[in-house]
């Protein structure tokens, strides 16, 4: 059962992702991953309410939604392939900032997320 | 025969990036489960499982993207790249886990794990992107491909 609710999130985290960076590139452009920023500031606040509410959400919810969905929704590998793309088109500044501004804001909304889930549940 | 110019349906597309999403949370998964990250303690198995994903990422797209002279199917990008290393690699939990690390005093573990991980894995798609780019054009000269 447990692994069931990890597959579940998981296939519907991944291609959430999918979609959301298609429809950035397409109202953004492709020279800055928005796509994958996105999603991983969004999968960060979003696990962290699930980890604030950490008494109130059953096991299985934690895992579909935490290990699963929100997993599979953020990735790590993309956002440093898209960052050595960036580099390596001698856009130094874009690599640095999507660096710097992906950790900041993924932080900052796991712990806006953590302090909702804990005033709200807590 | 699959026409290889030709983009893929969106529906299969998804239904790939889906399964291979899928399996590659179920291998993050199991990794956490056979060597579990302790509370309050640098979360090496989450390192580890994003520094392979940053790594085999480099290796994969220079094996699909490169001037090939024959195209690999439209499929395989959505499924490996997106679909298996996506779902296999997380910035949510290495986010929250900084986030719980910091929040509960463990100031020093909390820093240096965030500035370690995306440090770790942009030398890890570099370093495969390179010595995969070397092998490539070793096994051409060698009148592979």
């Amino acid at each position: 059962m447990n692994w069931l609710c990890v597959l579940a999130g998981a296939a519907i985290g991944a291609p959430l992702r999918y979609l959301t960076d298609r429809g950035m590139r397409a109202r953004f452009g492709a020279a800055f991953p928005w796509g994958t920023f996105a999603v991983n500031v969004a999968g960060s606040f979003v696990l962290g309410v699930v980890t604030g509410v950490a008494g109130a959400a059953s096991p299985h919810t934690q895992l579909f939604l935490g290990t699963g969905l929100c997993g599979a929704l953020t990735t790590y590998s993309t956002f440093g392939y898209e960052t050595s793309l960036l580099a390596e088109g001698r856009m130094p500044f874009a690599a640095v900032a999507n660096v710097v501004g992906s950790v900041a804001a993924g932080l900052g909304a796991a712990f806006l997320g953590v302090t909702c889930a804990e005033a709200l549940w807590g | 025969m699959t026409d290889l110019r030709k983009p893929p349906d969106v529906r299969r597309v998804l239904t790939v990036v889906a399964v291979g999403g899928a399996a590659g949370a179920a291998a993050r998964y199991g990794a956490s489960l056979l060597w579990p990250d302790a509370p309050g303690t640098f979360p090496w198995t989450t390192f580890g499982v994003n520094a392979v994903g940053c790594a085999l990422m480099g290796v994969l797209m220079v094996l699909i993207t490169p001037a090939r002279t024959t195209p690999v199917h439209p499929l395989v990008r959505p499924f490996l790249a997106t679909g298996v290393l996506g779902g296999f690699t997380t910035f949510s939990t290495y986010a929250v886990d900084s986030e719980r690390l910091l929040d509960g005093g463990r100031v020093r573990t909390g820093l240096m794990y965030l500035a370690l991980t995306p440090l770790t894995a942009l030398a890890a798609v570099w370093a495969a992107t390179v010595l995969t780019r070397r092998a490539v054009a070793r096994r051409r000269e060698a009148g592979g491909r």
